[in-house]
């Protein structure tokens, strides 16, 4: 230790300093847009990128949360928020418990295809959405469901389901099958099993699969766009008509105060639960 | 509850029901993925072949849909730039992510806090990112100011407006989003390389660079089949970033073939056309990760 700590010490010097470089090199976007929020107008224009401000102030905020014009409406980020809210929290947990009942079936209760059908389902985590959007809007059109948010939570639990089965499948490959075999023995059945083995043991997965579903759909840009442009659209579409709104003069620093409030539930849940975050992550891109 | 399950008729019941159970459990989300994913699939693959325009028309029309496509310069403009941006935004994102991953991988103090600031852009949405560099990047106030101040007042940089270089402001955007969540999947993959191999090669003289070069990074192949697997897909579905920092512009000069759909399908009424773009996203998608894939599970299966 010692000696490691002496002769690598330029070599050390050299390693910390590129990694703290690195650090700077993705922080610096939100140090700029931080700042640059807290910025009244007039000192965005004559100041630059990374000076800090010299008053301080949350007027843009207040604009980019109540106050700043949506096309032709002037109510803010605010409306636009909670209707993500109302999307993500049905949408989250609907397609999570699928996904667990999903996945305990296909981890212990396979039957005859039951591989194969998995298979099937996940091709469901691989196409790129622009193949069902036309047909998707057609439905939902003819069902009243367009522009609406129960139309969009539809879309996002249909979509999500592939993902959670995976997730929970492959989790409970994990629960060691005598357990199962054992309460079958003593009489229990399929639900109780669930309901007094399986999901006691489900603690870490139900994270994992909460944390990543509330991410892809709080986050989703395309289905929000195309199903749900209105009055009842996620707040990710409304930032976007804010910032590239051509009308009247731009205020970056209620753009940059409209993007945080965007990002503040997901970068919320990343540092209180990062852990799961970065595991939903491997565990969702590596598809099984 | 055993007094129950004794009772002949009870017990048949109970293996009924577990027989039965787990496909009734699995049979809606099966259903659901029978009509949203494949039968949709077909609708579309239906869609390109006829006369669609603002409405749905069923009129058998071959591959009419297709030749409009490739006559259409927009549409190869999108494929050229989703050419640049795929082997700019992988390339980049996967040399920082491995990068950053060795460097990490040092034994470092603190190593836990550098990776949650590394890895916190992947919390967001591509929309943010996309409006947070489209400020950055803006050409009168953004870093072209800032280095102006610093004493520098010849130095432009108009990529975001400039039909040549636009496409590189979504490459830049895209690889500040992702590199961090390729090094930690490098990460992980490095944390599983047996140290008894690395410990031998230095027993027998060997440097650490060459150590990395010669014995780690080859054992990494089925990491980086799937980091592959993942930024391609990324890159051949990149619709947000894009319409957060360019909206394809200026012009379509930045214009991708997710753009190209969505603004063919809902803004131009051209569904057949829409459709007919979707579906080259589709085998496009399939003709990248078929070959990973296969490549993947072998190379997965040769390492055991």
């Amino acid at each position: 230790m010692h000696a490691d700590a002496q002769r690598l010490s330029l070599g050390r010097v050299v390693l910390y300093a590129l990694l703290v470089l690195f650090a700077l090199y993705y922080l610096t976007p939100l140090y700029v847009v931080l700042t640059t929020s807290l910025k009244p107008m007039d000192e965005v224009r004559a100041g630059n990128l990374i000076a800090l401000p010299q008053t301080w102030t949350i007027e843009a905020w207040i604009r980019a949360w109540n106050g700043a014009c949506i096309g032709v409406d002037c109510s803010g980020l605010r409306p636009y928020f909670w209707n993500s809210v109302r999307m993500v929290v049905p949408a989250v947990l609907v397609s999570t418990f699928i996904g667990a009942l999903n996945g305990y079936v296909l981890a212990h209760w396979r039957f005859r295809g039951s591989e194969i059908l998995f298979t099937a389902l996940l091709v469901g985590c691989f196409i790129p959405f622009q193949v069902v959007l036309l047909p998707m809007a057609r439905l939902l059109g003819i069902f009243g469901l367009a522009n609406t948010t129960a139309g969009l939570i539809f879309v996002h639990i249909v979509y999500g389901l592939a993902f959670t089965t995976l997730f929970f499948r492959n989790f409970y490959l994990s629960v060691p099958e005598e357990l199962i075999k054992s309460a079958r023995v003593d009489g229990a059945g399929f639900f109780l099993i669930f309901r007094k083995i399986v999901l006691p043991l489900s603690g870490p997965i139900f994270v994992v699969c909460i944390i990543w579903q509330f991410t892809q759909i709080w986050n989703d840009f395309l289905f929000g766009v195309a199903f749900n442009g209105g009055q009842a659209a996620p707040v990710t579409v409304a930032l976007n008509n804010l910032v590239n709104t051509s009308t009247g003069v731009k205020e970056y620093n209620v753009d940059m105060a409209a993007a945080v409030i965007a990002a503040l539930p997901t970068l919320f849940v990343y540092i209180v639960a990062g852990r799961y975050f970065v595991r939903g992550l491997t565990a969702g891109a590596v598809k099984g | 509850m055993s007094a129950v399950a004794s009772t002949p008729s009870a017990r048949s019941l109970r293996s009924w029901a577990d027989d039965w159970l787990p496909r009734i459990v699995l049979s809606p989300t099966l259903a659901a993925s029978l009509v949203f994913v494949y039968g949709f699939i077909i609708w579309t693959a239906y869609l390109s072949l006829t006369e669609s325009r603002m409405m749905p028309s069923f009129d058998f029309a071959g591959l009419a849909q297709y030749a409009r496509l490739f006559d259409n310069e927009r549409w190869w403009t999108s494929a050229k730039n989703l050419g640049i941006f795929g082997t700019l935004f992988i390339g980049i994102s996967v040399a920082l992510g491995l990068l950053i991953a060795i460097l990490l991988d040092q034994k470092i103090r603190a190593e836990g806090a550098l990776r949650a600031i590394y890895l916190y852009p992947m919390a967001l949405s591509f929309i943010v990112t996309g409006t947070a560099w489209k400020w950055i990047l803006n050409p009168g106030l953004g870093l072209e100011k800032l280095v102006h101040d610093w004493g520098f007042p010849n130095f432009t940089f108009d990529w975001l407006v400039n039909s040549d270089m636009a496409i590189y402001t979504v490459v830049i955007a895209g690889v500040w989003q992702s590199s961090g969540f390729v090094m930690a999947l490098f990460l992980a993959g490095l944390r599983g390389v047996d140290e008894e191999i690395i410990k031998a090669a230095q027993v027998d003289g060997a440097t650490l660079p060459r150590i990395y070069w010669k014995i780690i990074i080859p054992s990494l192949r089925p990491v980086f089949f799937s980091v592959l697997l993942i930024l391609s897909h990324i890159a051949i579905k990149s619709f947000d970033l894009v319409m957060a920092l360019t909206a394809g512009g200026p012009g379509n000069a930045s214009d991708v073939p997710a753009i190209f759909m969505y603004q063919f399908s809902f803004n131009r009424g051209q569904l057949g056309l829409g459709a007919a773009a979707a579906m080259m996203m589709l085998m496009t998608i399939v003709a990248v990760l078929v070959p990973l894939m296969y490549l993947e599970t072998r190379s997965a299966r040769n390492a055991r």
